[in-house]
């Protein structure tokens, strides 16, 4: 470093607060293009905490304090305060089964004074400082199955909490720091058993199941000669295919469907199969015969289970190439779409200032993750790695998928777009865990445990 | 460690970049290569409201408006949007019931389709409108008033010309591409169909902005793209509308057609056609109940006989037999026939002639002041079998040709829809008939307007104009000009080409046939028609006709045809008018031509005049024929009913008293006919037990009967 910097400056990666700061930009704006009523003045109503841009706008202004903290304080307290960290979040977690609110669908929210508090949402914080603690452990052996399984569980048991308190696009965040696993030495075999598992899983919502039963057989035949052949001819070579194929079969013909009749809801069933364009089999309606019956009867035709997405759709299609402006566009300004101030936030990009919007978005995105893996990759101390790690696989599934759902790739899960979306916890967060990444990238020389 | 280090970061790195280029490449699928959802989005967002335009209003020939607009409101409903009505309060209003409310939008539904608006009440009365209007709230989504303007006629003149303007239908939709849109009103009759295009103006688009609850919540782009509506273009006719309100007079209670032409122009000044009815019978909310009544009729008032009736011509016909022969120099002037009473050279003696002796056809102009049917018979065949073209065949086929050149046997071309064109057989058609066997007397009643000749009145008007024009014409029409007209309204152009079709007869020659006609007027058969101080030229006829009931041919009483133009030395009009079984020309056609020349001439009447168009009018002269029709259309129905739905009630008033009822056992009976039958207990007559086929129902004496007394009066 050629320039001197001293104190609370030192060494912050600057390209970093740029893109944060120029993301929160973007998603005030967004917000104030859905929820800007015509004829209120601008400047005032924007320090009113009257309306969602505004309030989005303190938030910014608390997470910007908090931020400042953080670069403050000495990051060997994150370190030494990680296991804590996550001690506290398992234990908020526990706390919402006696005193979660009750809000549209979900028990994982605590009402604390006027802000709800997703104690679910927090915990990625705490499970990215944890799991970076973990692995940098000095007598860390990560080849050990052992020590796979304890991140695992670490990672997962949040998860699991979560999805006890019926809030399973969260959940499924925390399948995202396998990635972190993956870079600290996971075998490749897990991530790619990982994506077999899944492309089995969604060939069963595609093909017929007989049908995908049968060419599942099939392949494994053609591999079982082949490593018969090739192994000259000992049988014994044929048995993990064996195993393969009996673990397929399995999965197809009782794991997805329990899943899809025990463990889910109906009206994620049904998302799922809105995604990929196809109606919900009857075994599954008969499984879930009450909500089914629910559904049926209380949601319109016309407004069934895709209605967001199609509508949302619309909205970003409607967009063009250069977009209608911003408050001009018909779908975000005259709440077609719901929910398009928090979860459903690109959609108004999309609208407002078109394809070259949206992929300027991504395109930031995108640098956003870039920088953080390369900090990560310059990091002297392994938990500085993992946790930034962390912090792009957090970001990475977030963007992603909620962007999917946006367009229709992915089924809806109500999980945030980071620095975009309006919400007190999901800014706060996003932005803490961002912090506390500069924080420790200004001490990348110091060695870390 | 490090082994993974680096290769495992660009991996991950890899998969990140995988994931956003497939995000990206949705994205430019969705919004840069497919254009679906920028429609949807408007579909969602954008309400197109139709202003629509005044309609074009229509003068008389004085600037005079016959027909303008007054603005009434429809109530429309778009049954996929219904929402939130207070339907008891709409119904109160509307003063209908829920099971009306409801068939209303099921036929809505039907009739448009769930999604597209269709009028739920058409034409509300100004105080419902007004009541709806404060209480809009009230009607919640799907409804909405939409103004409409209505037709309106301050003379209540020109029914059958001027035509109606409805709802479009599903094939008007298709046809015009598009361009028409369901609950739009369109011209369907007369000249409200023909000059459509500019009569209808342009419709104007309003671009509202509703939201996801389906409000209309502001003016979309603060109404930079709305057009606003183009009023239609008035249009400019020769018609008289006074002239016409006399005629429509005269004409009531009598069936046939008058048609009064400036030969000048070709422009139609008067049109009338009986039974006649007031326009505005088909406007607005009196439509539906007036059209239904029409239809059912059998003198047909919806028929504009002017156009659609077919006349045998009769001696109205001479004058024009005469041209032709004159034109190919095959007679002068002096010709003459020898008539003794009948005409005996093709040996049977027919036709017959009224007069018969003295040299009533010594000359042309005797010929046609007596009206000689041997004459005319006789210079039919002198063309028909003129040596120039070999054989009656060919001739034949030359005299047709002058028919059509005179309007005859086509169709003029007058602005009005569906226009018939008479009859001038073709040389095929004898040929057929007579498997090719004949010769100028199998058909030489068409030298007197009669074996297969028709005309309608508008081309027997049109033929007196090419008298008074002595040998040439402008196609009939009614529209002397569009108001800011330009080079594109082409159509027009028709109706302003000369039509010269006798070029060789000289104007002494006219004067000639002009002289006969006036002497019918002065000293004829129509000396009813005489005006003090104008030349009227005219010519009556009285042809015989008959009618098929049952398939028995009954003779009718004769059409009383008379046409004429005035004045002589100047035509300003020419005008034929035909009464349909009145009898003689003179009687019934005449008077009505001569008081309407009168006006036209005079732009008054005189009081005696005046006095006896008054009693002219209140004639009856509906033929009585009419009322057998009627009965038969009316009970054939009843039985089609009754056959249907087994309700007897459908036929009780077409028995003769005394005849028996249908019998409970001889028909399942529904519960109105045990009602029926018990209050009516006495069957005078228990020999015959109720009837087995239609035949009975028509009831054979009450028909004789009818019948009887149809001829009693006739």
């Amino acid at each position: 470093m050629s320039r001197k910097e001293t104190g609370f400056s030192k060494g912050i990666d600057w390209s970093l607060v740029w893109i944060y700061l120029l993301l929160v930009f973007i998603g005030i704006t967004a917000i104030f293009g859905v929820t800007y009523t015509e004829g209120d003045p601008i400047v005032s109503s924007f320090f009113s905490f009257k309306n969602d841009y505004s309030k989005q706008f303190y938030f910014f202004i608390i997470a910007a304090f908090l931020g400042i903290i953080i670069l403050l304080t000495d990051s060997k307290f994150f370190t030494a305060t990680a296991n804590l960290w996550y001690a506290v979040g398992i234990v908020l977690l526990l706390l919402v089964f006696p005193f979660h609110s009750r809000i549209k669908g979900t028990e994982s929210i605590i009402k604390f004074g006027g802000f709800n508090f997703q104690p679910a949402d927090f915990c990625k914080l705490c499970v990215c400082l944890a799991l970076a603690k973990y692995l940098s452990l000095p007598n860390m052996d990560f080849s050990k199955t052992r020590s796979h399984l304890i991140a695992a569980g670490i990672a997962l048991l949040p998860a699991v909490m979560s999805i006890m308190q019926s809030e399973t696009g969260l959940a499924l965040v925390y399948f995202s720091f396998f990635i972190v696993m993956y870079r600290e030495g996971l075998p490749s075999t897990v991530p790619v058993v990982g994506f077999l598992v899944g492309a089995i899983a969604v060939c069963t919502l595609l093909i017929e199941r007989d049908m995908l039963l049968i060419v599942l057989t099939v392949i494994a035949g053609i591999a079982g000669f082949y490593m018969y052949q090739r192994n000259r001819r000992r049988i014994s070579a044929i048995f993990p295919v064996i195993f393969a194929w009996i673990m397929a079969m399995g999965l197809v013909g009782v794991g997805v469907p329990y899943v899809f009749k025990n463990v889910m809801k109906y009206y994620q069933v049904e998302r799922i199969y809105n995604t990929v364009g196809k109606e919900v089999p009857d075994d599954y309606k008969i499984a879930h015969k009450k909500e089914y019956a629910q559904t049926t009867a209380t949601v319109k035709k016309d407004e069934d289970g895709d209605y967001n997405v199609k509508q949302s759709k619309i909205a970003i299609g409607s967009g063009g190439v250069l977009g209608k402006g911003l408050l001009k566009g018909t779908q975000t300004r005259y709440d077609f779409v719901p929910e398009q101030r928090t979860d459903f936030i690109f959609c108004t990009i999309g609208e407002g200032f078109g394809f070259i919007g949206t992929s300027i978005v991504l395109l930031i995105f995108l640098l956003l993750l870039f920088r953080i893996i390369a900090i990560a990759e310059r990091q002297r101390s392994v938990f500085s790695r993992c946790y930034a790690y962390g912090v792009a696989a957090v970001f990475f599934f977030h963007i992603v998928i909620n962007i999917c759902m946006t367009i229709g790739l992915a089924p809806v899960i109500g999980i945030p777009l980071p620095f975009i979306s309006y919400g007190g916890t999901s800014l706060l967060t996003f932005s803490i865990l961002l912090a506390i990444l500069i924080r420790l990238d200004a001490d990348r020389q110091m060695v870390l445990r | 460690m490090s082994v993974f280090t680096q290769s495992r970061s660009y991996i991950i790195r890899i998969i990140f970049a995988i994931a956003f280029v497939i995000i990206l490449v949705r994205l430019f699928s969705l919004q840069v290569v497919s254009s679906k959802y920028e429609r949807l989005a408007q579909e969602n967002a954008i309400f197109k409201k139709i202003v629509y335009p005044a309609r074009g209003v229509i003068y008389d020939r004085k600037g005079k408006a016959i027909v303008t607009n007054t603005q009434m409101t429809d109530l429309m409903v778009v049954p996929s949007e219904i929402k939130g009505v207070d339907t008891a309060y709409l119904c109160r209003l509307l003063e209908i019931d829920t099971t009306e409310f409801k068939s209303r939008v099921v036929t809505a539904i039907l009739k448009n389709g769930r999604s597209r608006p269709s009028a739920f009440e058409s034409l509300l009365s100004p105080e419902k409108h007004a009541r709806l209007e404060e209480n809009s709230w009230r009607l919640g989504n799907g409804f909405y008033l939409q103004d409409r303007p209505v037709r309106n006629f301050p003379f209540n003149v020109g029914a059958h010309f001027v035509g109606y303007i409805g709802e479009v239908d599903s094939t008007i939709i298709s046809r015009s591409e598009g361009f028409y849109q369901m609950g739009d009103y369109v011209g369907r009759s007369g000249l409200e169909s023909n000059y459509e295009s500019v009569l209808m103006g342009k419709r104007g688009v309003q671009y509202w902005i509703k939201n996801h609850l389906n409000r209309l919540v502001g003016q979309f782009e603060n109404g930079e793209l709305d057009e606003a509506p183009e009023a239609g273009r008035g249009l400019r006719t020769h018609v008289d509308a006074e002239l016409q309100q006399l005629a429509e007079k005269l004409m009531q209670n009598k069936v046939g057609a008058v048609v009064a032409i400036e030969p000048k122009t070709g422009g139609i000044i008067s049109m009338v056609s009986g039974p006649n009815f007031s326009p505005d019978q088909l406007t607005g909310s009196n439509f539906k109940k007036t059209y239904s009544k029409f239809v059912l009729d059998v003198s047909g008032p919806l028929l504009n006989r002017a156009i659609k009736g077919q006349y045998p011509p009769g001696s109205t016909f001479k004058p024009l037999g005469a041209l032709v022969a004159l034109d190919e120099g095959l007679i002068t002037p002096n010709f003459g026939y020898p008539c003794g009473g009948r005409y005996y050279a093709c040996g049977h003696g027919k036709p017959a002639c009224t007069h018969s002796g003295g040299g009533h056809a010594a000359n042309l102009r005797l010929a046609i002041a007596n009206s000689c049917n041997s004459y005319f018979a006789h210079v039919y065949r002198m063309a028909a079998d003129n040596p120039k073209y070999g054989g009656v065949k060919n001739g034949y086929q030359k005299w047709k040709e002058y028919m059509n050149a005179f309007g005859l046997g086509i169709k003029l071309g007058v602005d009005l829809p569906s226009e018939d064109k008479g009859n001038i057989p073709d040389t095929a058609a004898y040929n057929k008939e007579y498997r090719n066997v004949w010769n100028s007397c199998t058909n030489l009643t068409l030298g007197i307007g009669q074996d297969r000749m028709t005309a309608t009145p508008l081309q027997l008007a049109n033929a007196m104009c090419i008298i008074a024009n002595k040998g040439y014409f402008y196609v009939p029409h009614f529209v002397k000009s569009i108001d800011n007209e330009t080079a594109e309204d082409t159509m027009l152009k028709p109706y302003r080409t000369r039509h010269n079709v006798l070029t060789s007869i000289s104007d002494e020659t006219f004067e000639v046939v002009m002289a006969g006609m006036q002497d019918v007027v002065e000293h004829g058969t129509a000396t009813g028609a005489r005006i003090p101080g104008i030349n009227i030229c005219a010519k009556t006829g009285t042809a015989q006709n008959f009618t098929f009931v049952r398939g028995k041919r009954i003779e009718l009483n004769e059409n009383s045809m008379f046409v004429a133009f005035a004045p002589r030395e100047n035509p300003k009009i020419a005008i034929a008018v035909v009464v349909e079984n009145a009898g003689y020309g003179s009687t019934a056609a005449g008077p009505i031509a001569s008081l309407m020349i009168e006006k036209y001439l005079n732009d008054t009447l005189s009081t005696a005049s005046a006095k006896k168009a008054d009693e002219f009018s209140k004639k009856n002269l509906m033929p009585s024929i009419l009322a057998v029709k009627q009965f038969i259309a009316d009970s054939t129905r009843a039985w089609y009913y009754y056959n249907l739905t087994k309700d007897s009630s459908y036929i009780q008033k077409f028995f003769r008293r005394g005849q028996s009822q249908p019998k409970k056992d001889t028909v399942k009976p529904k519960t109105s006919v045990v009602k029926s039958d018990t209050q009516k207990p006495q069957q005078r007559d228990p020999g015959q037990t109720g009837f087995r086929n239609r035949e009975v129902l028509w009831d054979p004496t009450r028909q004789e009967k009818l019948f009887k007394k149809w001829r009693d009066i006739a």
